[in-house]
């Protein structure tokens, strides 16, 4: 490890030798002719890493990839890239786009191509921006369902190998976020060119005043036609989802939750979490914005809960409008505060939630709040009540949450720079735009430790911490998540004060000189497979591969589990069969961790290649006596789960 | 799936007609698996299909959104100008890390805004101050003293105003500093407002996400300058 060490060491100082060496080769001397025009869209380098702070690893294979599009260079670690499905064309700019000329004209005028023909995809991404953007995913069955700024692409992912697209569904209004149950498909729409009947026109700017008369407005910006709230869709013919409902909110949604109440049948419920500003009265009735003290009805500092019935999705309406930020003691309805972010400034008032996850086997709920992360009890879904909160220095903008499968565990988000920024190089502090895994007990939130993907990106790859899944490894708290143009990393919080890469994939820069909106939004794990939504790209499907950190039989058992649905933000219950190959998997863990001697992992193994149940049945009680002495809880709970197993195993 | 059904074909002695049945439905079952492209219709109207060569369109661009961008790179530079007074002018710590975040934010909002013009091949400038002695190659520059223009943007401190806080020191500074940032922050509001109130603009999807983020961000700022201005009376009295 030291002698590693050395070596990476050395090959960095003569890497930064020879990155040296070649800037100062390629700074042009002063000369009395106009250079050529800098290019504008240089990104910028980090500012010095504050005192005391580490940065990201510019060692890591992942610090150099070559950049590209298409053809960027790849690298990873415990994971194999199965496919890559790029983005439909109906689902991209295309050429005879009216502002295509104008891309190609500012790449000539401006970067100074001659033939914009030739370089034009990553410009080109630049113009659309968040346009076409894909964003984050739900899943049923054989259905993969990828949310996008423009609509949403349904897959079909029986054989995942062959993935194959089923149904591009248009209905433009970012960020497009997904969730399906059953027969309906939920889908947020917040932008001002969301349309009711899902049209791509937007809407129409005025006409150019005759000459020399001035601009005024002829027609009013309230539109009856825009739609910013959550869209429901009947997708029982999976090629031609129908619109039902069109549920309108003051913000709009930027992002929803699926709640089902496991004590009534008949209704789902959405929270709906808007991050924009309120609209106008004049085109939702109701909607106001402003401080509570000169506003008490302000559509800020709340967010909003759709009730859906099942048997008439075209009856869902807001039921409520909790004051989640409310002070229990004084009233008021902001009663939360951010901390100082960065030891910066002043803390300033909580007055959304960016994401919510519910986990309705424990009746909690954990937002991700901007400035707060905050502890929800959701017994009564359309009422959630506040019953925890917690701010960090450290956190800019509180994204999302996830539960450990115990619910003893809340890993939160910092979408530190919004996601449209470089924020993984080498000068930025790696406990900001991290995650941060909180220990859960008695409905108290307390901090345990942060995670940010260790490796060093690039000045033009925007990265921070992003979406991600849990992976159902039987012993181990571990998930997937994305990182933007950081890729894909796969982190171990089974010791929530020290979580761990154990698997990683990354990309190079989709371009080396500009910073180009791409990367991974959202990393799933689903039915054996790990699904991850790429901005600019597309959709890519990825395998797990046996390292040290994770074994084939870990991996495996985690394919044991299989679900109907799922919608990450709705987290499920994890339940693992009885079976012999998730005992494998304990067994290994705890060989890893050294929690069982050599000889008895051997006996175990013994007796479950020959299927011997007499023997198995007979070692359990000696695993749940060693458990009660066992060196960490976790082993203690993996003897526990493999006596289980032993006692009655399923072949 | 073709191969069985060509070898169950095949086996079939009752001849061409099965096979030619078999191989129809086969047909029909090739196009029914190519991606289908929908629309669907307002709540309770029908689902569109679209012809396979549809691409992709963006929302209409609207001559407000440019100006906008415009007006907000000469907005943000002049809260770059008034911070740049602070140091040599107040001793106050709290205000000179607001002064530094202001500074800060606003110097790379104006670089996004920048490039997000110069991408879409317009001018960083409004063309009302591309003339006479204000041709200058960007407007960003530091030291740079908006408030000659005439038209100032909503909230933009006079000249009147902006001589003032230069002439001030101390805590009449700090007053002076903190009274002006929030009337500059409270037009950044109006500017957005603007914005959505006028019909066909914010429908870039980048433009939405930059002016929903100014929005809630000088809001925050705006309700910490309230509470630092409070406090100062008190600190005052004692």
């Amino acid at each position: 490890m030291n002698q590693l060490r050395t070596n990476f060491l050395l090959i960095t100082v003569a890497i930064v030798f020879l990155f040296a060496a070649s800037t100062f080769a390629q700074t042009p001397s002063p000369s009395p002719t106009p250079a050529q025009p800098q290019n504008p869209f240089a990104p910028q380098p980090a500012p010095p890493l504050p005192a005391g702070m580490t940065g990201s690893d510019a060692n890591d294979p992942r610090a150099k990839l070559t950049p590209g599009v298409d053809n960027a260079g790849e690298t990873s670690m415990g994971m194999k890239h199965i496919t890559l499905l790029k983005k439909p064309d109906a689902f991209d700019l295309g050429t005879n786009d009216p502002n295509a000329e104008k891309v190609n004209k500012s790449l000539s005028t401006v970067l100074g191509i001659a033939d914009p023909s030739k370089v034009p995809s990553a410009m080109k991404l630049v113009l659309a921006g968040l346009g076409f953007a894909n964003s984050d995913m739900a899943f049923q069955g054989n259905h993969l369902f990828l949310g996008n700024f423009y609509g949403v692409n349904i897959y079909d992912i029986s054989n995942p190998a062959k993935t194959s697209l089923l149904t591009s569904m248009i209905c433009p209004g970012g960020q497009g976020d997904p969730s399906v149950y059953k027969n309906l498909m939920f889908m947020s729409v917040e932008m001002a060119n969301g349309r009711v009947d899902c049209g791509t026109q937007g809407f129409p700017p005025p006409p150019a005043p005759p000459a020399g008369q001035p601009n005024q407005n002829q027609l009013p910006a309230a539109s009856k036609d825009r739609f910013r709230g959550v869209r429901i869709f009947d997708i029982s013919d999976i090629k031609a989802p129908k619109q039902v409902a069109a549920v309108q909110t003051c913000r709009g949604s930027h992002t929803h939750t699926l709640v089902v109440d496991p004590n009534d049948k008949n209704n789902v419920y959405i929270y709906v979490s808007g991050t924009s500003f309120v609209r106008q009265d004049e085109e939702l009735p109701g909607c106001s914005g402003g401080t509570p003290d000169t506003n008490p009805n302000t559509a800020l500092f709340r967010i909003d809960v759709i009730k859906v019935p099942l048997a008439a999705p075209q009856d869902a309406k807001i039921v409520s409008s909790p004051r989640v930020f409310m002070d229990p003691r004084s009233g008021a309805l902001a009663g939360l505060t951010s901390a100082a972010v960065h030891g910066k400034g002043d803390p300033s008032p909580t007055d959304q939630c960016h994401d919510i996850t519910v986990y309705s086997a424990i009746g909690l709920a954990a937002g991700a709040c901007s400035g707060n992360g905050i502890l929800l009890d959701i017994k009564d879904p359309a009422n959630p009540k506040r019953i925890d909160a917690v701010n960090d220095p450290n956190y800019a903008y509180w994204h999302s949450a996830s539960f450990s499968n115990d619910g003893k565990k809340v890993v939160f988000t910092d979408e530190w720079g919004g996601g449209l920024g470089a924020r993984c190089r080498p000068n930025d502090p790696n406990v900001w735009g991290a995650d941060a895994v909180f220990n859960l007990n008695n409905n108290k939130l307390s901090f345990a430790g942060y995670y940010k993907m260790p490796a060093a990106q690039g000045d033009s790859e925007n990265c921070v911490a992003h979406n991600g899944s849990l992976i159902p490894v039987p012993g181990r708290d571990i998930e997937v998540q994305a990182w933007y143009q950081g890729g894909i990393s796969v982190m171990d919080f089974t010791d929530a004060a020290h979580p761990v890469e154990i698997a990683y994939f990354d990309r190079g820069p989709i371009d080396p000189n500009l910073l180009v909106l791409g990367g991974d939004w959202s990393a799933y794990w689903y039915n054996g497979r790990i699904y991850a939504s790429e901005i600019a790209r597309g959709l890519d499907i990825f395998e797990l591969t046996p390292t040290d950190h994770l074994t084939q039989n870990e991996i495996d058992a985690a394919k044991t589990v299989q679900v109907g649905e799922m919608n990450v933000q709705n987290q499920q219950k994890i339940e693992w069969p009885r079976n012999l190959t998730v005992a494998k998997a304990y067994i290994d863990q705890l060989e890893r961790s050294q929690a069982l001697s050599a000889d008895r992992i051997s006996a175990l193994r013994t007796a479950i290649q020959k299927k011997d149940t007499g023997n198995l049945k007979k070692m359990a009680p000696a695993l749940e006596k060693d458990a009660g002495t066992a060196k960490s809880e976790a082993d203690a709970n993996r003897m526990r789960a493999l006596a289980d197993v032993l006692k009655r195993p399923a072949l | 799936m073709s191969g069985n059904r060509f070898y169950l074909c095949a086996l079939l002695a009752a001849g061409s007609l099965v096979c030619l049945v078999s191989s129809e439905v086969h047909a029909q079952q090739t196009d029914t698996s190519a991606p289908v492209i929908v629309q669907p219709g307002a709540p309770g109207q029908p689902t569109r299909t679209l012809p396979a060569s549809t691409t992709g369109q963006l929302p209409p661009s609207s001559p407000k959104d440019t100006e906008f961008m415009q007006g907000m790179i000469m907005h943000h530079a002049q809260a770059v100008e008034m911070t740049a007074l602070i140091n040599s002018r107040s001793e106050n710590k709290e205000l000179r890390l607001l002064g530094a975040r202001i500074s800060h934010s606003q110097a790379e909002e104006i670089k996004f805004m920048e490039h997000w013009l110069q991408a879409r091949g317009q001018p960083t400038t409004m063309p009302m101050h591309q003339t006479g002695d204000t041709n200058m190659p960007g407007m960003n520059m530091p030291g740079m003293d908006m408030s000659k223009h005439e038209t100032l943007m909503p909230g933009m401190l006079t000249k009147a105003q902006m001589d003032a806080l230069r002439n001030a020191k101390g805590k009449e500074f700090d007053r002076l500093f903190l009274e002006g940032m929030i009337q500059h922050h409270s037009g950044a509001l109006t500017m957005v407002k603007d914005l959505f109130d006028t019909a066909g603009a914010g429908q870039d999807a980048v433009l939405f996400n930059f002016a929903t983020d100014v929005d809630s961000g000088q809001r925050a700022e705006i309700r910490i300058m309230q509470n630092m201005l409070g406090q100062h009376p008190q600190e005052e009295k004692r």
